[in-house]
């Protein structure tokens, strides 16, 4: 009988201990090199044939055209962030959200705003500081978002790899440098 | 019985050992690791001086990685960075000169709420920013 309650005790203490000790560990592929890395680059990259200086002040005005507002810049390095929030409700959610609360009487949270964070980094592949014609500059651009539901909770956290955002993104940008070489 | 009276005292006293942990306050300076080993897994020291090209990689390693840039700073030498995948890794790298030969690489991670103390993680960082640079990365003791 005694046996029994000093190991019960001893399980009790060795749990107390795992609970106080229990960081959770970062994933083992957090920062290795996946196999899309390239793939992703080559959605996220183009290249267009001006200067670094003349891309940031472009890629910052079709960012404010797209409603973000500038976090932080570095012009040394070729870095803007901004960010943006904007509604996240989906109509197919609140729709299984009223038939679940009309069969179960409970009441699910639904998504309800979104963070949207950005970063644009240009790269110089060919400087030519005569003509600016003759100069390459790469853009890479970075989308990811925060969403939230009606609770206040954080329901998703991820990078938006889609396509046809990337693709809709440089094409504005494209326009956006004529506007800027053309001075409009 | 003596069983358990003795199942009580030790439940009372987890429970004065759950009290006496330091408060939250502490949190900011506390690590789990010291400072030296601490170091030692953060940094490496590459055979350039071109701090420019170093800051420019950085970035791109950070882009390659998942990140988006949070921000950078051309003078300070620093570069911050967010990673969202169903979790959220925060991460800033920051370059020094050392001596007149190479630069010095710090990172430090921040996953949810914990930081990143282990070295794995950091060693698989200081490879892919070798990989972009084509610079072998030097331990620093």
């Amino acid at each position: 009988m005694r046996r029994k309650s000093y190991f019960g005790a001893g399980v009790c203490i060795f749990l107390l201990f795992q609970l106080t000790s229990c960081a959770p560990k970062i994933p083992p592929e957090a920062l290795q090199l996946s196999p899309e890395s390239l793939k992703n680059r080559q959605l996220q990259t183009r290249r267009f044939d001006t200067d670094e200086q003349t891309m940031l002040s472009a890629s910052a005005a079709v960012l404010q055209d797209l409603g973000f507002t500038i976090d932080e810049s570095e012009t040394d390095l070729g870095v803007i962030a901004c960010s943006k929030t904007r509604g996240a409700i989906n109509a197919g959610q609140i729709a299984g959200a009223v038939i679940f609360a009309v069969l179960t009487g409970s009441v699910t949270p639904v998504d309800k705003d979104q963070l949207i964070r950005a970063s644009l980094i240009t790269y110089p592949i060919t400087v030519d500081k005569e003509d600016k014609s003759k100069c390459r500059t790469a853009v890479r651009v970075t989308f990811q978002r925060i969403v939230r539901n009606t609770s206040n909770q954080v329901t998703r956290r991820e990078c938006i790899n889609d396509p046809e955002v990337y693709r809709e993104f440089f094409e504005k940008l494209s326009q956006s440098v004529f506007l800027e070489a053309h001075e409009i | 019985m003596k069983a358990k009276q003795n199942f009580a005292s030790i439940s009372i006293l987890c429970f004065f050992m759950l009290l006496s942990c330091a408060p939250s306050n502490r949190q900011v300076l506390a690590t789990n690791e010291s400072q030296v080993k601490l170091r030692a897994i953060q940094t490496r020291a590459y055979d350039t001086t071109d701090k420019q090209m170093m800051l420019r990689a950085i970035i791109a390693t950070l882009q390659d990685l998942d990140f988006i840039i949070n921000g950078a700073d051309h003078v300070l030498g620093t570069v911050s960075g967010t990673k969202l995948d169903r979790y959220a890794l925060r991460m800033t790298v920051s370059v020094r000169p050392r001596g007149e030969t190479q630069l010095l690489v710090r990172a430090n991670a921040q996953y949810q709420i914990y930081a990143v103390e282990e070295p794995e993680p950091y060693q698989q960082f200081f490879e892919a920013l070798s990989k972009s640079i084509f610079l072998k990365a030097h331990q620093v003791e």
